[in-house]
C-alpha cells in the first residue's frame, strides 16, 4: 500500500507503524468524572472494526515520525484520504 | 438420512460393487416454519462442532445451524492445521488440553477419518531468557497434563539436520516440543461435525446469510436471514471473521479487529520434516504435508482489512523467517499463498459467553488461534447454551473481562490486537 502523506508525498507503508481507529484520538478528557471508568473502558478495548472506509491511524516512524489519520477501505486497501492526525485532532477542538 | 458407518470393510465393499452404496455425508436441509430450539449462526468448524456436541451430549437436536456460503469455506479451510495446547495462563491451558483430548478421539468419536496426525510440535529456543520463558511455559503444561519436553542443541540437531543452529542472530539452542502436538486434515473436520450433527438431527442450511437479528424487550426471538425470518429460542453466533459485522446487527460492538493472516504452502518435496517446527526469534511455523508442500504462515498484516488477501511485505517477512532457521528452503518454489480474516481480540484470548441480548450468546474472538481450538470450543459453547453455565475449563473467556481487568494476555502486550 502507498501511503500518500500530505507533507513528503507517495510513501510505502511499510515505513508506518499502524496503531488502529483514529477514535483513539478522542482519549477521555475527565479522569476524575463518574464515567471515567467506563469511558476510558469503551476508548481502550471496544472497537466499531468498520468493514468500508476505515479512519486509521499511522505513525511515519521511519520518516517524519508524524502520525496521520488515513481514511482506508478495508474491504479493498484503497485509501482514500491522508491527513496529519494533529489538523484533526485541532479541528476536533483539541490542544494538539 | 440412515447413517452409514464407514470402515475398511466398507470401502473395500464399495471397490467392489462399483461404488453405488455411498450417500451424500450430511443433510443439506431448508429452514423450518416454526423454527428451532437453538439456531448457531456460522457453519464452520466451531459452529458445526456446537451443533454436534449440543446434539449428543445434551439431546437438544432441533437445532439448525445456518451457513452463508457453504459449510467450512471460512477459517476452517484456511488455516495451517496445526493443533497442540503448549499455552501458559490457567485461562488458557486446561481448555486447550481439553481439545487436544478431544482431537485425540475425533475419529472415533466421529466415525470420519480426519487425519489426526500427531507428530509433535517444537518450539525452538534462540537465547537463555527465551530458554527460561519456555521453562516456565513447559511446566504449565506440566501442571495441565499437556505433556512436553526440553530438547537440549544436540538433540535438536540430531533429529533435523537442516536447521541452521549457529545461525550468527538467532543461534538455535534447543527446544521446547510437546510430541502430542501434531496436524490435522481441516476440511475434514468441518465435513466429519457436519455429518455427526446431521445425523444427529441438526438442520445445516448452506446459502443462507443472517441479515440481522429479531430483538423485542431486550430478547432475542430469532434471526432475519436471505430465506426469511427463522425463529429461535436461542442464538449462538459463531462467526470468526465476521464477528464484528454481524454482533453490530444487533447493537453490540465488541472487543474485536479484525486483520488478515496470510499462509503459504510450497511445491512438493519429499518427506523432510515429521514434526511441526516453529521458529522462537521471529514468527514461523512450519508443517510438511502429506503431500509434500511446506505449509508455513508467520504474522498478520498488522492493519485492519477485512480483504482475503494480503500484501507482500509480510510474504516476504514470513519467508525471511523460513530462511532464517532452514535455509534449504531458499531455491523451494511457493506454490499458494491465501488469507484468512482473524477476529484478534484486546488480549489475545477467545470470548465463549452469553450477551446483554437474552437468548443470543457470542463464540469469537479466537485471533490466530482458532483451528485447534475447534473441539472444546464446540464442547464448551454447546454446554453454555444448554446449560446456562460456562463449562469449568472456558470460565475466563467472558466478554465484561477488560471492564473487570482481568485480561488472559498470555504475550503481555496490552489492548493492541495487531501485536498478539
Amino acid at each position: 500500500m502507498i501511503i500518500n502523506h500530505p507533507l513528503l508525498g507517495p510513501r510505502d507503508s511499510e515505513e508506518f507503524v499502524y496503531l488502529g481507529s483514529a477514535d483513539l484520538i478522542n482519549r477521555p478528557t475527565n479522569w476524575e468524572s463518574e464515567e471515567a471508568a467506563e469511558d476510558f473502558y469503551q476508548y481502550l478495548y471496544i472497537r466499531e472494526n468498520i468493514a468500508g472506509d476505515n479512519r486509521e491511524l499511522w505513525y511515519h516512524e521511519q520518516g517524519d515520525q508524524s502520525w496521520l489519520v488515513v481514511t482506508r477501505c478495508t474491504l479493498t486497501h484503497e485509501i482514500k484520504s491522508v491527513e496529519l492526525a494533529q489538523d484533526v485532532s485541532r479541528a476536533q477542538g483539541r490542544s494538539k | 438420512m440412515s447413517k452409514t458407518k464407514y470402515s475398511a470393510f466398507k470401502v473395500l465393499k464399495e471397490a467392489l460393487t462399483g461404488h453405488k452404496g455411498w450417500e451424500p455425508a450430511w443433510r443439506d436441509a431448508e429452514p423450518k416454519a416454526d423454527g428451532y430450539d437453538v439456531i448457531i449462526v456460522g457453519g464452520g468448524g466451531h459452529g458445526l462442532a456446537t451443533a454436534y456436541y449440543l446434539a449428543k451430549n445434551h439431546g437438544i437436536t432441533n437445532i439448525a445451524v445456518l451457513e452463508k456460503g457453504w459449510i467450512g469455506g471460512g477459517n476452517v479451510g484456511r488455516n495451517t492445521t496445526i493443533i497442540r495446547s503448549n499455552y501458559l495462563l490457567p485461562g488458557n491451558e486446561p481448555f486447550y488440553e481439553m481439545s487436544m483430548q478431544l482431537w485425540e478421539n475425533l475419529e472415533q468419536d466421529l466415525n470420519y477419518n480426519a487425519m489426526v496426525s500427531q507428530r509433535g510440535i517444537m518450539n525452538l529456543i534462540h537465547s537463555d531468557a527465551q530458554r527460561d520463558a519456555f521453562m516456565r511455559r513447559g511446566n504449565a503444561m506440566l501442571f495441565a497434563d499437556a505433556g512436553c519436553e526440553y530438547l537440549n542443541k544436540k538433540e535438536v540437531k540430531e533429529r533435523y539436520p537442516f536447521l541452521d543452529m549457529d545461525n550468527a542472530r538467532f543461534p538455535i539452542q534447543g527446544a521446547l516440543a510437546q510430541p502430542r502436538g501434531g496436524t490435522v486434515r481441516h476440511d475434514a473436520v468441518a465435513w466429519g461435525y457436519a455429518r455427526g450433527a446431521s445425523d444427529l438431527g441438526v438442520d445445516i442450511i448452506q446459502n443462507c446469510e443472517v441479515t440481522g437479528f429479531n430483538i423485542e424487550n431486550g430478547k432475542c426471538l430469532g434471526v432475519q436471514t436471505t430465506k426469511g425470518d427463522i425463529k429461535a429460542g436461542r442464538v449462538g453466533v459463531c462467526v470468526a471473521g465476521s464477528s464484528s459485522r454481524v454482533m453490530a446487527k444487533a447493537g453490540i460492538n465488541l472487543p474485536i479487529e479484525s486483520h488478515v493472516l496470510q499462509a503459504f504452502v510450497t511445491e512438493g518435496l519429499k518427506p523432510v520434516m515429521d514434526n511441526v517446527i516453529t521458529f522462537g526469534a521471529g514468527h514461523f511455523y512450519c508443517s510438511q504435508s502429506d503431500k509434500g508442500g511446506l505449509v508455513f504462515g508467520g504474522d498478520i498484516d498488522a492493519y485492519n482489512t477485512y480483504a482475503q488477501r494480503g500484501n507482500l511485505p509480510v510474504v516476504e517477512d514470513v519467508c525471511s523467517g523460513g530462511m532464517a532457521i532452514m535455509p534449504m528452503v531458499g531455491r523451494v518454489r511457493l506454490l499458494r499463498m491465501w488469507g484468512g480474516i482473524m477476529d484478534m481480540s484486546m488480549d489475545g484470548s477467545p470470548f465463549i459467553d452469553k450477551t446483554d441480548v437474552q437468548e443470543l450468546f457470542f463464540n469469537g474472538g479466537w485471533c490466530y488461534g482458532g483451528f485447534k481450538a475447534t473441539p472444546a470450543s464446540g464442547y464448551c459453547y454447546a454446554h453454555l447454551l444448554a446449560t446456562d453455565e460456562p463449562h469449568e475449563v472456558a470460565t475466563a473467556f467472558r466478554l465484561d473481562r477488560f471492564r473487570r481487568g482481568e485480561m488472559i494476555d498470555e504475550k503481555g502486550v496490552g489492548a493492541q490486537p495487531n501485536l498478539h
